[in-house]
């Protein structure tokens, strides 16, 4: 049987939420027994592959390159999961939201900085006005709350996923 | 001049006392109701329509807080189209304000968290309006975070009825309703608060905390201001 394929990536996130999948200890080699890990922070391929059966995405969309990434990888994937509150509802990068961009770029990078004063725009993605739930974005398959989610409801996730369940997270999990 | 009556939840018959809400005679029945805006020992408002439910004979919901029991009275405490409705209620207040509970004091502690678990409510539907709230830090040893308010009044009930101050109102109207001190005066310069404390044990969220608390730190006694009032009632 072929092994299905699952992607990872992060967007405005803080890792959290792969430090979280990483607590799934040995738990992730029953994971990996069914499926190979084709893109994320620790494989070694600079384009969202084709043909992703599960995109795990942590973060809000908060760029213009979180934005491409998310329209991205939801064309070449099957089922696209929100790991995490900044994913699931904004979280800590939407509290910029009711800040207009300029003010709160020059209070941090002029105001705020005692060397090299100046809002960086060489080589980073420009901000979108607001940071937003990756379903305002894309369309979410599956939400998984928390911050972090616990590493056994990643588990379960995945597990569920693997096994052509739709996961049943019901009252399980919860914001925060 | 009690007169009993007979009702019944989820088909269960129970006896009541006419005059009784739904949600009372629920709950001293164990009958499970959502409600946010209720809290014992106070008025009752209807607010938040999370204890709506269905009775028989009535083409609309009511709200179990605010409806007195009467013979012969059938209720429903829970039906698909209850909790289609209930996890709408609950996405609103998210999407109403801006909830951030990873970095909330309540978090773990905080009775809109929790009816969202208990609801299954794993995200919000409707786009989150982001307002811009201030945090009222002049008081000396309470916080008011309007980022966390659900305007469900309970502190404004409580510090009217219990401590008798009436230092809290609601103004405006609609989503630009406030939770307001003494005609728009920082708490802080409120003449008339005697920092008690009681409103902040009755919020039922994270918009009223003690001053020093950090994230999840700030747990509640709400059951110690629902005591006062039913010594009250003894006396
Ligand atoms: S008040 Fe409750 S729901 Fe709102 S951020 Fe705090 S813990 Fe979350
Ligand atoms: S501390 Fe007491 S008196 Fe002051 S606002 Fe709260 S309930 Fe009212
Ligand atoms: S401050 Fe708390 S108790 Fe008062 S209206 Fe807001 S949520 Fe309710
Ligand atoms: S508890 Fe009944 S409307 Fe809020």
């Amino acid at each position: 049987m072929d092994k299905a394929r699952i992607g990872t990536c992060w967007l405005d996130g803080c890792a959290g939420c792969h430090m979280s999948l990483l607590d799934t200890d040995e738990g992730i080699i029953a994971v990996l027994r069914k499926a190979d890990i084709v893109f994320g922070p620790l494989v070694d391929a600079q384009e969202w592959p084709e043909g992703v059966d599960v995109a795990i995405v942590e973060g809000a969309v908060s760029s213009q390159d979180d934005l491409k990434l998310a329209l991205t990888l939801r064309s070449r994937s099957r089922i696209v999961v929100a790991l995490g509150d900044c994913a699931v509802t904004g979280n800590v990068p939407s509290m910029r939201n009711g800040i207009p961009r300029r003010e709160l770029l020059e209070r941090i990078y002029v105001e705020g900085a005692t060397v090299c004063p100046g809002v960086p725009t060489d080589g980073v993605p420009a901000l979108l006005k607001q940071a937003e739930p990756l379903h305002s974005a894309i369309k979410v398959d599956v939400h998984v709350p928390g911050c972090p989610p616990k590493a056994n409801a990643i588990l379960m996730v995945l597990g569920d996923l693997l096994e052509g369940r739709e996961p049943d997270l019901g009252s399980k999990l919860r914001f925060g | 001049m009690t007169e009993k009556v007979k009702v019944r939840i989820d088909g269960e018959v129970i006896a009541a006392t006419a005059g009784q809400t739904i949600l009372e005679v629920a709950r001293t029945n164990n009958k499970y109701i959502p409600a946010l805006c209720y809290m014992e020992g106070l008025s009752t408002v209807g607010a938040c329509r999370l204890c709506m439910v269905e009775v028989s004979g009535v083409a609309r919901l009511l709200p179990a807080c605010t409806t007195p029991v009467q013979e012969g009275l059938a209720v429903a405490t829970t039906s698909p189209q209850l909790e289609s409705y209930r996890k709408m209620a609950l996405e609103l207040l998210f999407a109403e304000r801006n909830h951030v509970c990873a970095v909330c004091v309540s978090s773990g502690h905080c009775e809109l968290q929790t009816l969202a678990q208990e609801h299954g409510v794993t995200s919000v539907r409707y786009p989150y309006s982001y307002p811009r709230l201030p945090v009222d830090t002049t008081h000396p040893r309470f916080v008011l975070d309007h980022n966390r308010c659900v305007l469900c009044s309970r502190c404004v009930r409580t510090c009217a009825e219990v401590e008798g101050a009436h230092v809290w109102d609601l103004a405006g109207r609609g989503v630009g309703s406030r939770l307001v001190s003494e005609l728009q005066r920082p708490w802080g310069e409120a003449t008339s608060c005697t920092s008690c404390g009681k409103c902040v044990q009755a919020c039922p969220t994270g918009a009223m905390a003690e001053k020093g608390f950090g994230v999840e730190e700030m747990t509640k006694r709400r059951a110690a201001v629902s005591r006062l009032t039913s010594m009250r009632e003894g006396e």
